[in-house]
């Protein structure tokens, strides 16, 4: 049975307090649902999105034959999180380019796009957006919020931002703050985009332009690090695209073809000032920071139980970084259950369907279905 | 101390019975190396008890999931920093001693993890143990079903071997149980158990 999915759109009048001290107002957010809200409403499930995702999680958009969601192995009828037990939600976040409120949208203020005007908006900043829109759709308790790296650190924050609205938090391949590492290869990403003619300051929509080498570049860096260096050798090794050496600085390798394709892809549809936004929530995010550095204590008002789990080839968010949150949960005593799933795929592991990982998250959603009533 | 069930759930393994047992209702336990959790289920449903499992077994870690008993996917071989903030009432390492590469440091995490600690091995010092090595062949039994070049279990002990660590280690005895084929004996342990459970503090 296909899902077919139509997003929907709604308006907020209320200001929305940032974490930057700045405010956005009004402001719109673009949804997508999916199965029935119970009776009891305590079936509902948030999905969080990642860098490059959107609402668009599970099933296909209506009126076309090819737009399937990001996470449709995962989400919809019959799989691990079965939308024909719960009420999935996800949410297209604020400074995205999906349909939400962002760069491009009208500063009412000026009568133009936002541009590098729109404000800096937080990991925390979208889960307050997230819960206004939760209340608006009358869901006072998420069964579950459930997202993959950057979507992991939106469930983690809900834990603590609003213990009493979320049951179970699923976090996966994700990291309780960035790295240095992470942090650099983020400013690569932006430095190419910044630095491209076609920017313009941010301002490149007045100009009819759209700084795609930049884009491209900071594509290509972060589809490196979602990617492990033993996916990159089964599937193009050293291979030429001409069987031979051209002695050129042409796409002559598979894999600079295949950057090269995927780049371009990437920049056709994604919008530079979201590349930005985005990037610099993930290296804000690090909820010890407003605790001396101490996690657990970040995390000491979270009432939920929590499934984590890690990719072992994961390097861009390795399991370390998942045992820095288990530890915490650890220490403060909450249900936590954590695997580390033996898969070759790194980081984008969490979007592929290995056996054991989804039999863990069916089992686990099993388990939230009886905790919850769904 | 009694092995009888203290609840009407599916038989607990003897051995786990015996553990169970000795862990107080309410406890915040660490069951290492807990298989598919049922000891961690039981203690819940019969005692109240709150806890994890530790494993790294992919099919236990699924099984473990499929009962909803919460489960850390770890090899324990490599620490347990993680567990060190967790004040653990009890930690558990049942059959996986003799399995461990660095043994003595596992024992000393434990104690350090938990007010209580208690493992259970299989015991080598058993006569049939003995009789085998007679007999010219490496023993092969319910207990340890491999072949010398299959076993998993590299530090295999007796009784009297086992106290000795634990006395190296300058760790309390608090509680022993012997078990010949899941059955409590008392005397001739050394050469009749099976299995020996040792409870201990620091």
């Amino acid at each position: 049975m296909t899902l077919v999915v139509t997003p929907a759109r709604l308006r907020f009048d209320q200001p929305l307090p940032l974490r930057s001290g700045a405010s956005l107002s009004p402001y719109e957010l673009v949804y997508e649902t999916y199965g029935r809200l119970n009776a009891s409403r305590s079936n509902a499930v948030l999905i969080c999105h990642a860098l490059n995702a959107s609402h668009h999680v599970a099933g296909l958009t209506a009126g076309t034959t090819d737009d399937t969601g990001w996470w449709d192995n995962m989400v919809g009828p019959g799989r691990p999180v079965d939308t024909g037990l719960f009420f999935v939600i996800c949410v297209n976040n604020l400074g995205s380019c999906f349909g939400s409120t962002g760069p491009m949208s009208m500063n009412p203020a000026t009568g133009k796009p936002y541009g590098p005007d729109f404000p800096v908006v937080t990991v925390e900043d979208w889960v307050r957006a997230q819960a206004r829109l939760a209340e608006a759709l009358g869901i006072e308790r998420f069964a579950a919020v459930m997202g993959g790296s950057l979507g992991g650190m939106q469930a983690l924050a809900w834990s603590y931002l609003f213990p009493d609205r979320v049951a179970h938090c699923v976090v996966m391949a994700a990291a309780p703050r960035l790295s240095a590492q992470n942090i650099a290869f983020n400013e690569v990403a932006r430095r190419a985009i910044v630095t491209d003619p076609a920017f313009h300051g941010g301002r490149f929509y007045d100009h009819g332009v759209v700084p795609e080498r930049g884009l491209q570049v900071a594509r290509m860096i972060g589809h490196i690090t979602y990617l492990s260096d033993d996916t990159m050798a089964a599937k193009f090794g050293r291979m030429l695209k001409n069987g031979d050496y051209g002695f050129s600085f042409e796409a002559e390798f598979e894999i600079e073809s295949y950057l090269r394709y995927q780049a371009e892809k990437f920049s056709r549809y994604f919008d530079a000032n979201t590349y930005l936004l985005i990037t610099r929530a993930l290296d804000y995010f690090d909820p010890a920071r407003d605790h001396g550095g101490d996690l657990t204590k970040a995390l000491a008002e979270a009432r939920c139980a929590f499934f984590v789990a890690s990719f072992t080839t994961d390097w861009r968010f390795p399991p370390s970084r998942s045992h820095e949150i288990v530890k915490s949960l650890l220490a403060n005593q909450v249900p936590v259950t954590y695997a580390e799933v033996a898969a070759p795929h790194g980081h984008d592991a969490f979007l592929l369907d290995d056996p054991q990982y989804h039999s863990l998250v069916r089992l686990y959603f099993d388990r939230i279905r009886q905790t919850v009533g769904a | 101390m009694s092995q009888a069930q203290t609840t009407s759930g599916p038989a607990l393994r003897p051995d786990l019975a015996a553990i169970a047992d000795w862990i107080r209702p309410g406890s915040h336990v660490l069951d290492l190396g807990c298989g598919d959790g049922a000891l961690l289920a039981h203690l819940g449903e019969a005692k109240q008890c709150r806890g994890y499992g530790v494993e790294i077994d992919d099919a236990e870690v699924l099984a473990c999931a499929r009962r909803g008993v919460d489960v850390v996917q770890q090899n324990i071989e490599e620490g347990l920093e993680m567990f060190r903030g967790g004040r653990f009432d009890v930690v558990v390492l049942s059959m996986a001693i003799q399995a461990t590469h660095r043994t003595e440091k596992v024992l000393r995490e434990m104690s350090e993890v938990a007010a209580e600690g208690i493992v259970s091995f299989p015991n080598f010092g058993h006569w049939f143990h003995i009789w085998s090595i007679l007999l010219g062949r490496m023993p092969v039994t319910r207990q340890m079903p491999y072949q010398w070049y299959d076993t998993p279990n590299l530090h295999l002990t007796t009784i009297r071997d086992f106290e000795d660590l634990l006395e190296k280690l300058q760790l309390k005895i608090v509680g022993r149980v012997f078990l010949d084929e899941g059955r409590q004996i008392r005397a001739m342990a050394g050469k009749r158990a099976t299995q020996a459970l040792y409870r201990f503090r620091r």
